[in-house]
């Protein structure tokens, strides 16, 4: 901070420091120097006291040397000429006895960074290498980097760097660990310091001497080594596990790293290291000091990315604490929405939801998205907070969740009934841009069911002439259109004025434009215009459940324990979305011959279909979706796809179970009469490790579609499906499934089930025997009741998921 | 590598600034603190980008701790290293406040750098340091009438007294030795406790974090061993004795604790070095061994003139002999609230509506265990619709428990060998805070 009497202090230092009195007496000496400091850290620019203060040097008074290096070192670039005085002093510390005198000579003739320097420090230097006293060595090893950094393009002394590399051995760690750093930094161009089988092994070795810092350095040198065999890997990790549970997080995570890139072609390694770090990264996650607790959640969430069920126990250790920061809560939540699952859905929205109300903007819409992004897989218990919410009627609150709704709607379809219904007089309380533009989105594509729709629309149109926000004008405009395709009477007349306004006398040039494409997109016809604009309003690649992949863990390991995952936004779990969805998700081709919901799977199916051609299959016309198994046991069955089911109708089909457990008297309704509920035990444990794409994948090879998943690994794993099955000419009847995998061994329903699948149920009593394979448990409702259909599609289903097993061995 | 390091104050002053590489240019303090100044709220994120610089900064004793460094280093280093630097500086400066700072920079710069050297970190060990720093510390302590509370005629000390005062902890380690310091050394047993109550008073979650912190002011001790309860169990499955088990889920000790004797009589033996160390973390969770301290019993009710009654009744479960003190209670209350009436049970305690923060805060200086305490609160809402009600609660508690363990662990004995020549003492402190004590209405 500039400070005001500069002139004045300067002045009257200059004057205390050249006094003779004050130099003869140590104790004022050594006080005036320290108010020269003082000004200097004040940021007041004493560089005028430069020759004053190098007299001040010659002392015997260890503490006046240091302050007045504190300030050579400052100004030394200031005053090269000057420096040169200085010199004589240091060379003759560096012969002290006192290693102490030594060490800080040596340290600050180095720290001068000066180029014109360099020749009278080298000779010290390569002295301060031999020295007895480690400390300095230590400060003569980081001596010679910062003559390499001084003059980056002289030539290395190999003499020099021999002298280093055989330091390694030195005894003393810190030497050792300086020794790498410094060999790192002159060596650069060469791709830094060399680190073989031999120097490997002595650093291992040495590790348990080494200061966490020193442990923390080594282990990221090692990073470098690859091992020559197996054996030696392992050696090297059985070595390394120890500080893997370290206590200290910087060893921890240094650890963790180097495993990490040791073990990049050994994978089950790797997550079980991830496995193991999972007691320390908790424990860092409650440390005392909120800036570890940051780090340590940032990295969790890199570890979430490759194992989602890691931490689904712990999930209460990320409950927000009341005072921790925006920045902690904010991380926190996130984890939360990775953390949840059936057992803990209830307690985890329980404490979202009062994080909404949080004085925090930040914090109450993170929540708010948060509680979205669960509604993906718990649509009622979210919708019912979301809407609860919208009572509130605080404009912040309403704005995060009509967004959210956008953005849960645009995923999962079935709730736009919940939705619709809520948005009624939520356009009083949106005040920014970000919120209406959401609303208009809704608006527009689910205007045929929110009755007001129009009157809500005709209020912004009326407003357009003192809207600031171009964004909201472009959403307004396509919701118009929207609109009126679908309530052409209502609309009409607004559309034309807000066309009117928006062309002839809007001043931001892509609304104009935007408004003129409408207009020329209505004059060539309403059929036109609903081919370009009701294209779709989902997302066609997301099932009903969230099941984000498991990524493999090179993914992330290389930004692991870097700054990287700490930066805002660095772990974004979804693209913000801040527009409307389809501008964040959309497809660069998009095929406008798709039909609503998940209807991509047909080309997917067609094209795998040509790749399995090779199977004989191949004479089948391929728009007949239908693949013959050369599996089935019984006459030829067929899987298809077409018609399709929304997963609100299966949802509705699936539901009439549970109805007809509740009253096991009645026999439920008449349609019931015409299905049958089995279940059944498959015996492939690994099935639930596989990524949902692969399993997808070859579900749609036999045309079953799969139309929800919970993520791998976690617990209870559930995968629902569908398909139609049909025998020879019968009639076609509709198989719906649900795989499900707790980890326990699996126990048939009470009487329903039917022993059909002889290998299956063998299965079964195999694992009931000795209570050490695990099976997943299988549910199917299959209407019109077909007993050979089932058993087909059952053999179909096993040898799908034993395929599966194979690959994942 | 870290490139330099500096110490701002809340205010923007410079304190402290040290470049260690001469890679960057000094304005990048000016450029930090107006990073930190424009974003809203006083909460920065810990990692701030300037081109290709990245300040990581820690907030200790109201003061920001900064060091610039490249994007590739490790975040848990750069963080444990100012906090590290920051324990040191308290230890030298015996406290972290702007003053102490202040007031010893050369001191500070001298440890900067003795601990850094070419933005490489050398060593955080104060038994290492205590041979290179020179310069004494400026003790802030004022003098201080109470200071000879226990002095007395002529200054002779007529009693050992049996409770340290508090700011015994707080001067430099240094003074030990030239200042003829009391030869003291303290054992802290810290625990944290997070604490969700749900709105049918079932416990959700019950976290203690705790530690055993050591704080050494003698400069030659060789060795310190330090009985914990025989009982003592770690993990679930172990259970030690007959007498109620103290349980802890993970324990985790300093490196340079020696477990000889752990396993079979609980004693840790460590060698302290000066100034303040960490010797043993635990965590505890889910379960605790005794009723959470506190339980609240609240009645709302809407009354139709548009106001919000609150009566809450707050019960402190902790034994009779006990007491938790500063206890607050944060209210979150409706957004339009525009006037706070309220009726309390006791003059000391006070409330108070906080617009800023919408919320009401109680604040009771004291309360003692087995007992119980009520408040009624009126509150003028502006637009109170029933769907207000979702915006009071969760109540949050912060309070402190002195003499008190939430697991239970006590320290039986603290031996030193050899035996101290002359007076030293030796003291045991428990102290239990509130990390996040939430109880849902």
């Amino acid at each position: 901070m500039p400070y005001l009497g500069n002139e004045e202090t300067v002045k009257e230092l200059r004057r205390a420091l050249s006094n003779p009195n004050i130099q003869c007496d140590q104790l004022r000496y050594r006080n005036t120097v320290l108010r020269v400091i003082r000004s200097m850290s004040q940021g007041v620019d004493v560089s005028g006291l430069f020759s004053e203060m190098v007299k001040a040097c010659a002392t015997v008074d260890i503490v006046q040397k240091k302050l007045v290096y504190v300030f050579l070192c400052s100004y030394a670039a200031v005053n090269p000429e000057l420096s040169l005085l200085v010199i004589n002093t240091l060379r003759k510390d560096c012969q002290d006895p006192n290693p102490m005198v030594r060490s800080l000579a040596l340290r600050n003739m180095t720290n001068l960074r000066l180029p014109s320097l360099v020749e009278y420090v080298e000779q010290p230097l390569t002295a301060g290498l031999r020295d007895r006293a480690a400390c300095v060595r230590r400060v003569a090893v980081l001596g010679w980097a910062k003559l390499h950094h001084l003059q980056p393009d002289s030539e290395i002394d190999a003499v020099v760097v021999n002298e280093l590399y055989s330091l390694l051995r030195d005894p003393d760690p810190v030497v050792m660990v300086n020794c790498l750093r410094a060999l790192e930094e002159i060596l650069k161009e060469e791709g830094g310091v060399a680190i073989n089988k031999p120097i490997t092994h002595h650093l291992l070795n040495r590790l348990k001497e080494c200061d966490l810092w020193g442990q923390c350095e080594v282990l990221r040198f090692l990073q470098r080594y690859r091992p020559k065999s197996e054996d030696e890997l392992f050696d090297i990790l059985s070595l390394l596990d120890a500080s893997l549970v370290s206590p200290h997080p910087p060893v921890m995570a240094a650890t963790l790293s180097l495993f990490l890139s040791l073990c990049s072609g050994v994978p089950s390694v790797s997550l079980a290291a991830l496995e193991r770090v999972r007691g320390p990264l908790l424990a860092a996650c409650g440390s005392g000091s909120r800036e570890m607790k940051f780090a340590a959640l940032c990295h969790i969430q890199l570890l979430l990315r490759s194992i989602p069920g890691l931490l689904g126990a712990h999930y209460k250790r990320f409950f927000c604490g009341y005072a921790e920061p925006a920045y902690i809560k904010q991380r926190k939540m996130q984890v939360l929405v990775e953390l949840v699952n059936d057992d803990n859905v209830g307690m985890l929205l329980d404490e979202l939801k009062g994080y909404c109300t949080d004085v925090n903007p930040d914090t109450a819409q993170t929540a708010i998205s948060a509680i979205g992004r669960i509604g993906r897989s718990y649509s009622d218990k979210c919708l019912e907070i979301l809407t609860g919410l919208l009572g509130l009627k605080q404009d912040h609150i309403t704005s995060a969740v009509v967004q959210t709704m956008r953005d849960l709607i645009w995923v999962c379809p079935q709730c736009s009934d919940t939705v619709c219904s809520s948005l009624e007089g939520c356009e009083e309380t949106l005040q920014d841009s970000q919120g209406r533009q959401a609303l208009l989105w809704l608006l527009g594509v689910y205007g045929e069911r929110i009755s007001s729709a129009p009157y809500t629309l005709e209020g912004f149109i009326d407003e357009v002439k003192s809207e600031i926000s171009p964004g909201v004008k472009m959403e307004l405009l396509t919701a118009a259109v929207r609109l009126f395709l679908c309530r052409p009477a209502e609309t009409q007349d607004m559309l034309g004025r807000l066309l009117h306004y928006c062309i002839e006398e809007e001043a931001d040039m892509c609304v104009r434009d935007q408004a003129l494409l409408y207009y020329r997109l209505l004059l060539c016809g309403l059929d036109q215009t609903r081919r370009v604009l009701q294209a779709r309003r989902s997302d066609p690649s997301l099932g009903v459940f969230i099941g984000r992949p498991a990524e493999p863990v090179g993914q992330w390991a290389r930004s692991f324990n870097t700054l990287e995952p700490l930066k805002d936004g660095a772990v974004e779990t979804e693209p913000a979305s801040r527009g409307s969805p389809e501008h964040v998700t959309f497809d660069p081709k998009p095929r406008s011959d798709l039909p609503e919901t998940l209807s991509c799977s047909y080309s997917e199916t067609g094209r795998s279909e040509d790749g399995d051609g090779d199977g004989g299959d191949g004479a089948q016309p391929p728009d007949s979706r239908s693949a013959v198994m050369a599996s089935s046991t019984a006459a030829p069955l067929s899987l298809s796809l077409s018609p399709p089911l929304s997963p609100e109708e299966f949802e509705r089909l699936w539901l009439q179970r549970q109805a007809l457990q509740d009253e096991p008297g009645c026999e439920g309704a008449r349609e019931e009469e015409d299905c049958v509920w089995v279940e059944e035990c498959i015996e492939c444990p690994t099935v639930p490790h596989c990524s949902p794409q692969s399993l997808q994948a070859a579900m749609q090879l036999v045309n079953i579609q799969a139309l929800a998943f919970t993520p791998p690994q976690a617990l209870p794993w559930r995968v629902y499906l569908y398909t139609h099955a049909r025998r020879g000419t019968a009639r076609r009847s509709l198989v719906l499934g649900e795989l499900l995998y707790t980890g326990a061994a699996c126990r048939l329903g009470d009487g329903r089930a039917e022993d059909e699948q002889t290998e299956a149920t063998a299965a079964g009593r195999a694992e009931g025997e000795d209570g050490e394979r695990r099976g997943i448990k299988v549910t199917l409702r299959l209407q019109p009741r077909d007993e050979t259909c089932l058993r087909g599609f059952l053999s179909v289903l096993t040898t799908v998921l034993n395929t599966l097993t194979e690959h994942s061995d | 590598m870290i490139s330099q390091v500096f110490i701002l104050s809340s205010k923007g002053d410079h304190l402290i600034y040290k470049d260690f590489r001469g890679e960057a240019r000094s304005d990048v303090v000016g450029t930090f603190y107006e990073k930190v100044t424009s974003l809203s709220g006083d909460q920065p994120p810990v990692v701030m980008k300037h081109k290709d610089l990245h300040f990581v900064h820690v907030r200790q004793g109201g003061l920001y701790w900064v060091a610039t460094t490249t994007s590739d280093s490790s975040p848990f280093t750069v963080i444990e290293f100012l906090n590290r630097f920051a324990a040191l500086v308290k230890d030298y400066c015996g406290s972290l406040s702007e003053k102490a700072v202040h007031m010893n920079f050369a001191l500070i710069y001298e440890l900067l750098d003795e601990v850094l050297d070419f933005g490489y970190i050398q060593t955080t060990s104060s038994d290492v340091l205590k041979n290179f720093i020179q310069t004494e510390a400026v003790s802030l302590r004022p003098f201080s009438l109470f200071d000879l509370s226990n002095v007395g005629l002529f200054g002779a000390e007529t009693q050992q007294s049996k409770v340290a005062p508090s700011s015994a902890a707080t001067r430099p380690i240094q003074s030990s030795r030239e200042q003829g310091g009391k030869s003291e050394i303290f054992v802290d047993v810290i625990e944290r406790l997070s604490v969700v109550i749900g709105s049918n008073g079932v416990l959700m979650k019950a976290d203690v974090e705790g530690e055993i912190r050591v704080k050494c002011y003698m400069p030659n001790c060789s060795e310190l061993r330090i009985g914990l309860n025989e009982e003592f169990s770690i993990g679930k499955s172990q259970l030690r004795g007959y007498g109620a088990a103290v349980r802890v889920d993970e324990c985790s000790f300093h490196q340079a604790v020696r477990l000889e004797e752990f396993d079979s009589h609980r004693i840790l033996r460590l060698s302290p070095s000066q100034g303040e160390q960490t010797v043993m973390q635990y965590q505890l969770s889910d379960e605790l061994p005794s009723a959470p301290p506190f339980r609240l019993f609240p009645t709302l009710e809407r009354d139709g003139g548009g106001r919000l009654l609150m009566y809450l009744k707050l019960r402190c479960d902790l034994p009779p002999k006990s007491a938790a003190i500063n206890v607050s209670a944060t209210i979150p209350v409706p957004k339009g609230s525009v006037s706070l009436s309220q009726e309390l049970s006791s003059p000391d305690q006070s409330a108070e509506l906080r617009p800023q923060s919408r919320a009401v805060v109680w604040q009771i200086p004291r309360f003692t265990g087995g007992s119980q305490l009520s408040a009624l609160f009126k509150l003028e809402v502006s637009g109170l619709s029933s769907a207000s009600m979702l915006e009071v609660g969760p109540v949050c508690l912060s309070f402190e428990l002195p003499k008190f363990t939430a697991t239970g662990l006590q320290i039986r004995f603290l031996r030193l060998s050899p035996v101290q020549p002359g007076p030293s003492q030796r003291w045991v402190r428990y102290v239990t805070h509130s990390d996040s004590y939430t109880i849902r209405l």
